[in-house]
């Protein structure tokens, strides 16, 4: 494997009747991913089972009840690595009830498969994931048509289910989709060009996966960096030393450059960037620094440094559209923690504005109430302000969750409009 | 293609390199788990570089199963010294001595499950609110299930069907009196990564992973190392064999495998070809298929 190899998160969503489990397991088959031991444990669980052959689809159980219920229950993360780049699966269940763990997953993920079987076409759950993938703003989506040797390889088939897509996805924001035909059971163009398919011009999907670019992914304009805490050094060496360590959220900060401290408004300038031992000239997301100023300026964890000519605007009052991930519904006007970067303010959920139904993508005003699985449009209103950037724009400073403070759980992820 | 991109191995260092300070800020009294095994001091590393120039803010904590290869413990008690860092011990013999456990009895015993109760113990007598562990999601499928922030109740149980869910980088380690949270900042890393890792960084790593002569036992398909713990079958005999362990756990469930691979890049090498996983030679993870999800539901590592 190459140093200069990038790491690429995808997630994979679907039911296991549309060969998810399949899929992925194929993916790590074919590229050698998976060791002699774990493929004897999975034979023989094909024989207990009476499966003729290898069931590829165990390579994904995970807990017990998985195992027993033979569905998965929460996101499994699978790792595999070709000579060009590390792979990161965020396993999500497809089932209806967990939409909450489809969300998680996607938050991370470069890139979304969405499998589509081709006998059904697009149905409804092939919708509710396309949506949650324009809604998380993963970069780039993959719908993979599956199950095409039941449909005796023909290009109708295909076809269908581009033009069934693209019709409804002209109301979301996805900005690369690409559609691929595959049989994961046979393994028709996951790794290995299929030879029943000469119609389709395209690339498989590792080869797609290995390729596509996605050095553009993270924001690279905006300078953003919330500071996670502050090093001060007890020794003689760095009496001096104040140092603001944290991730880069997005764009590039180089030695000089003229900053903003947020919210306080203070201005100063770059006096060294640092990594370790290591002073550099620039630093760019998603590296973790460390950053001294050239003047001493009050700065803690929850303060974000910004360039002067370009920083994120301060508000209390936050549009954002959340996704409710506990069984406890929204408590009208009930307080909650807000966590947004290395920030934590107290937060009111002032107005549902309304609730998408999934399932259609319409949008209903009438229906407010917020339970598990719910997404919704919501004005937040916040003790202080929150230094914050639409999601479109930045998926870092655009994201929050919120806490429960009876029961310290995390009750939604949203996005800011 | 532009400059502004990280290879995967900077982009895994940056990723734990936020955790571990997402530890310290949001933690009162957090500690590094320490086994003296490849990836805990991976982590010991990483910690070392989020907080420089500072010291490492955690101390190291060790549950001691008695059952030490002696040079993990020299190796420890080294690493604690060059660190400056502050060395807290869990003894599973003081926890089998005032009766908190019962030692196994049969040729099969080992005191794996013992260390539940001796980390549980050392958490709370310490007033832990965070241990810092080197468990990686690609080991074993219990562990594919792990948060980044991994939550403990107040009796040290993993609830896997009911954890908090963990979205982009937004941790929530909030957690009433007398829990706890487990925290994985490698949870993103394979075994070929941290070998990858250990090369690149040169990190020092114990004898025992690299090819030397050994006194050895062939039992359950892999050498255990022979010591005054173990006892022989009648069948079994002692062989001396050039191995190196691919993982270190106690002396008694750590199988070696036979290799000639002397240095980092030639471990690397080997790892990269291997086709066995990495925990097939771990005998604590062979007694079920669900052994590591049943462990770690009670507080295991």
């Amino acid at each position: 494997m190459l140093d200069n190899n990038q790491l690429l998160r995808f997630t994979t969503a679907g039911s296991v009747d549309d060969g998810k489990s399949t899929l992925i397991g194929r993916l790590l088959y074919d590229s050698k991913s998976i060791f002699e031991d774990q493929l004897e444990a999975i034979e023989n669980t094909s024989k207990q089972k009476g499966h003729e052959g290898v069931d590829l689809a165990l390579f994904t159980d995970g807990l017990r009840d998985e195992r027993e219920q033979g569905i998965t229950i929460d996101v499994a993360y699978r790792y595999f690595t070709t000579p060009k780049r590390k792979f990161i699966i965020a396993d999500t269940p497809g089932h209806i009830q967990y939409t909450r763990n489809m969300v998680t997953g996607a938050s991370t993920a470069n890139a979304a498969i969405i499998l589509v079987d081709a006998r059904h076409g697009v149905i409804e759950q092939t919708k509710r994931h396309a949506f949650i993938a324009s809604l998380l703003q993963i970069p780039h989506i993959i719908v993979c048509i599956n199950k095409m040797d039941l449909v005796e390889f023909k290009e109708e088939a295909y076809n269908k289910v581009i033009a069934q897509f693209e019709e409804f996805s002209s109301k979301l924001l996805v900005k690369d989709v690409r559609f691929i035909p595959i049989s994961a059971l046979l393994g028709d163009n996951v790794v290995n060009r299929s030879e029943n398919m000469d119609w389709y011009q395209g690339a498989p999907l590792l080869h797609t996966l290995e390729t596509m670019h996605i050095s553009s992914d993270i924001n690279k304009v905006d300078a953003r960096f919330p500071v996670q805490t502050v090093l001060r050094p007890q020794s003689e060496e760095y009496r001096d030393y104040r140092g603001y360590a944290g991730r880069v959220a997005s764009g590039v900060f180089r030695k000089g450059d003229e900053i903003t401290v947020l919210p306080s408004g203070f201005t100063s300038a770059i006096k060294s960037i640092n990594a370790h031992d290591k002073e550099l000239e620039e630093a760019f997301a998603p590296m973790s620094v460390s950053i001294t100023l050239e003047d001493d300026i009050d700065i803690s964890r929850g303060d974000m440094i910004a360039r002067s000519n370009n920083k994120p605007e301060p508000s209390q009052d936050v549009e954002a559209m959340i996704c409710w991930l506990h069984n406890d519904p929204a408590k009208p006007r009930a307080k909650y923690t807000i966590r947004h970067t290395s920030n934590e303010q107290k937060a009111m959920i002032k107005e549902v504005i309304y609730k998408i139904d999934i399932n259609t993508l319409n949008r209903k005003p009438e229906d407010v109430d917020l339970g598990m699985n719910d997404i919704c449009k919501v004005k937040i209103r916040t003790t202080k302000p929150l230094l914050i950037d639409s999601y479109r724009e930045n998926r870092t400073t655009g994201s929050f969750i919120l806490i429960d403070e009876s029961t310290n759980e995390t009750v939604a992820a949203g996005m800011v409009v | 293609m532009s400059k502004y991109y990280l290879n995967y191995l900077d982009e895994l260092e940056s990723e734990a390199i936020y955790v571990l300070r997402e530890v310290w800020a949001q933690f009162q009294n957090p500690v590094i788990l320490f086994s003296g095994g490849k990836d805990s001091i991976v982590v010991t590393h990483l910690a070392k570089k989020a907080f420089f120039p500072s010291k490492i803010p955690f101390a190291l904590m060790h549950v001691d199963t008695g059952h030490n290869f002696p040079e993990t413990i020299k190796f420890r008690d080294d690493l604690i010294n060059t660190l400056g860092v502050r060395l807290i011990v869990g003894s599973v013999q003081e926890s089998i001595d005032t009766g908190r456990v019962a030692e196994e009895k049969g040729k099969n015993a080992t005191r794996n499950a013992l260390q539940i109760t001796t980390l549980l113990d050392a958490i709370e007598t310490n007033k832990v609110d965070c241990a810092i562990g080197g468990g990686r999601r690609d080991e074993e499928k219990a562990r594919a299930k792990e948060r980044f922030f991994s939550h403990r109740d107040d009796f040290g149980q993993w609830d896997p069907k009911h954890q908090r869910p963990e979205l982009w980088n937004l941790f929530n380690g909030k957690h009433f009196e007398g829990e706890h949270f487990r925290a994985f900042p490698i949870s993103n890393w394979t075994e070929m990564d941290v070998w990858n890792y250990i090369k690149r960084e040169n990190i020092e790593i114990p004898s025992l992973y690299f090819a030397h002569e050994r006194e050895v036992v062939w039992r359950n398909n892999s050498w255990i190392p022979h010591s005054e713990f173990l006892q022989l079958e009648e069948n079994e005999n002692i062989e001396t064999k050039r191995i190196r362990f691919r993982t270190l756990g106690d002396i008694t469930i750590t199988g070696g495998i036979e290799s000639e691979a002397d240095t980092v890049e030639k471990i690397a090498q080997e790892v990269a070809a291997m086709r066995q996983t990495e925990r097939g030679n771990r005998t604590d993870d062979k007694r079920s298929e669900t052994a590591m999800e049943d462990r770690k539901k009670q507080g295991y590592f």
